[in-house]
């Protein structure tokens, strides 16, 4: 057993280790056991969930692009009851951190999600998705309006004493602007980046290969584009961030935290591989090792400009 | 489920653009059944990025076998694999055919590729009657690899009956005899829909395996939602299927 201390913080919600499953790529943690061990894991987003059950948008939903996917599932989701009832009695055995995203087309419905979930021992803390590309209600309607961010991060935030994370949008022009409000709000930390849009077309059919028209591109591609938008805010704002875009790898996790992040998520890649988070975390503590550090928490925002 | 890297025995050509890959996967050819699929990685590096699904052709002892035609990247790279390549193979996946309710007459549909399932649903219907119909554009496209008493359908006439599979089905029923008859099918889209179509105005019980794009293929992703018949929602293909009761699913 080596001595390298992989443990983290976001505000006060302490991780034993900075590796997440993200939001969308981990279900509700069911199906991804089988191929993984969660308790090992630093923590799993829940799939984001709404008031009421959404059933999603219909096909195509997903395509590959080159080094990333584009995808517009629309938030299908169980709801808040059906995920107590049979989905949260799952996460509670599985000893990891779980974190609940939700989602939500008014202010009203992430304060009533937020009052109803918060209730949940199982529950550690919220990510709140105001950065939805793929549906037409709410998403990134609210995700690229700062004042709207604004707002349901006060009133969430007024709806829970966990610790709040808002989930932000790339789609904007200076994402460090988003962070501020939000911290000013009282959350305690921002995940970023969400997908970013874009789409695809069959040349033949001139059609869009995605039904929604766009969706939300994801996957290596878009990690350039993540890391600068982690390091934005790092360089600007006061507040912890859980790096997310394109992470593949432990070397990819590394860089998120350089530029700025004290945790990671992992998405895309675990539909490629659902073992990939303890692949991770094992090559987090080689690489303290290798540079000979105790603790990972060293290397948050340690970017020499 | 689980993962294996496979080590690849033979790549084989069947017909102008099929391939039948062999691999050595013990772990998976233990537990796989008649329908399901696997989840393959065809490259070591992230491009492509996303995994492939293929039906399981067929199982035999600690071999597993793909069918495929090469239309796109993942394919391109999948029948360019040589004897002694690794494959990281997800499986197996989903729901296949079921095989335990009451038959004595099996009726297999296959459109094109859609023949790749078929083998290894046939070595488990050994003291069944089975009648196979199997369809393409032309001749080029008919695989009748594994299959036993065949009706032949082409599109454009060069093999056996002239039209479509489920055309040819109309045209042979009264051959659809001999106690309760069961139908299996796989191919495009269009065809699962006449058949099922004509399934309902025989009153033949059918049942489909359907394709989706798709990510993980095994219910994480939610990319590859099948439209249900009498509720309002979705299935997923990967893990509510991708065999269906064609009666519950729109096609």
């Amino acid at each position: 057993m080596s001595g390298i201390n992989l443990k983290v913080k976001i505000g006060s919600l302490e991780l034993k280790n900075p590796v997440l499953l993200a939001s969308g790529t981990v279900g509700y943690g069911n199906e991804i056991s089988q191929f993984t061990d969660l308790s090992k894991i630093g923590g799993i987003v829940t799939k984001s969930i709404s008031l009421k059950p959404r059933k999603g948008n219909p096909p195509q939903r997903i395509v590959e692009t080159h080094g990333g996917m584009l995808n517009a599932i629309g938030l299908a989701n169980v709801g808040v009851e059906e995920f107590i009832n049979s989905k949260i009695p799952f996460l509670k055995e599985v000893n990891s951190t779980v974190i609940c995203n939700i989602a939500a087309s008014s202010v009203e419905e992430y304060v009533e999600c937020t009052r109803i979930l918060t209730e949940e021992d199982a529950i550690k803390a919220f990510e709140i998705n105001v950065s939805c590309p793929n549906v037409k209600d709410g998403g990134l309607e609210f995700g690229h309006n700062p004042s709207a961010v604004g707002t349901i991060t006060g009133r969430v935030r007024g709806a829970t004493n966990k610790p709040v994370i808002i989930k932000l949008s790339p789609n904007v022009s200076r994402i460090s602007d988003f962070a501020k409000i939000v911290k000013s709000e009282g959350a305690d930390a921002v995940s970023a980046i969400n997908t970013l849009v874009g789409t695809a077309f069959n040349i033949w059919t001139k059609k869009p290969k995605i039904k929604n028209i766009t969706g939300g591109l994801s996957g290596p591609a878009i990690k350039p584009v993540a890391l600068a938008k982690v390091l934005e805010i790092s360089r600007n704002v006061d507040i912890p961030i859980i790096g997310i875009g394109g992470i593949m790898n432990w070397q990819d996790a590394v860089e998120f935290m350089i530029a700025g992040a004290a945790a990671v998520e992992l998405g895309t890649v675990n539909f490629v591989n659902p073992n990939a988070g303890i692949e991770i975390i094992n090559g987090l503590t080689e690489y303290c090792e290798k540079i000979n550090i105790k603790e990972i928490k060293e290397i948050i925002a340690s970017y020499q400009l | 489920m689980l993962t294996e890297i496979a080590e690849v025995v033979t790549v084989k050509k069947y017909g102008s653009n099929t391939n039948l890959i062999k691999v050595h996967a013990p772990g998976i050819a233990s537990k796989a059944e008649p329908g399901q699929f696997c989840n393959i990685k065809v490259s070591e590096t992230n491009f492509p990025l996303l995994r492939r699904p293929f039906s399981i052709c067929e199982v035999k002892g600690e071999h597993l076998f793909f069918m495929f035609d090469i239309q796109g990247e993942g394919t391109s790279i999948l029948g360019c694999k040589k004897k002694g390549d690794k494959l990281n193979i997800l499986g197996p996946l989903g729901n296949g055919f079921n095989t335990g309710i009451e038959f004595d007459t099996a009726v297999i549909v296959a459109g094109g590729i859609g023949a790749a399932p078929f083998p290894f649903l046939l070595s488990r219907l050994k003291k069944k009657k089975v009648i196979c119909l199997v369809g393409g554009r032309s001749e080029a496209q008919i695989i009748t690899y594994g299959m036993k008493n065949i009706y032949i359908s082409t599109d454009d006439g060069s093999n056996g009956f002239k039209g479509t599979v489920v055309q040819l089905a109309e045209r042979i029923k009264d051959k659809f005899t001999g106690g309760k008859v069961q139908f299996f099918a796989c191919g495009p889209n269009a065809m699962l829909k006449a058949l099922k179509q004509f399934c309902m105005e025989n009153n033949f019980s059918c049942q489909v395996s359907t394709e989706s794009a798709m990510a993980c293929g095994f219910g994480i992703c939610q990319g590859c939602p099948m439209p249900a018949a009498n509720e309002e929602k979705y299935y997923l293909v990967c893990k509510d299927g991708p065999v269906f009761n064609a009666k519950d699913i729109i096609l």
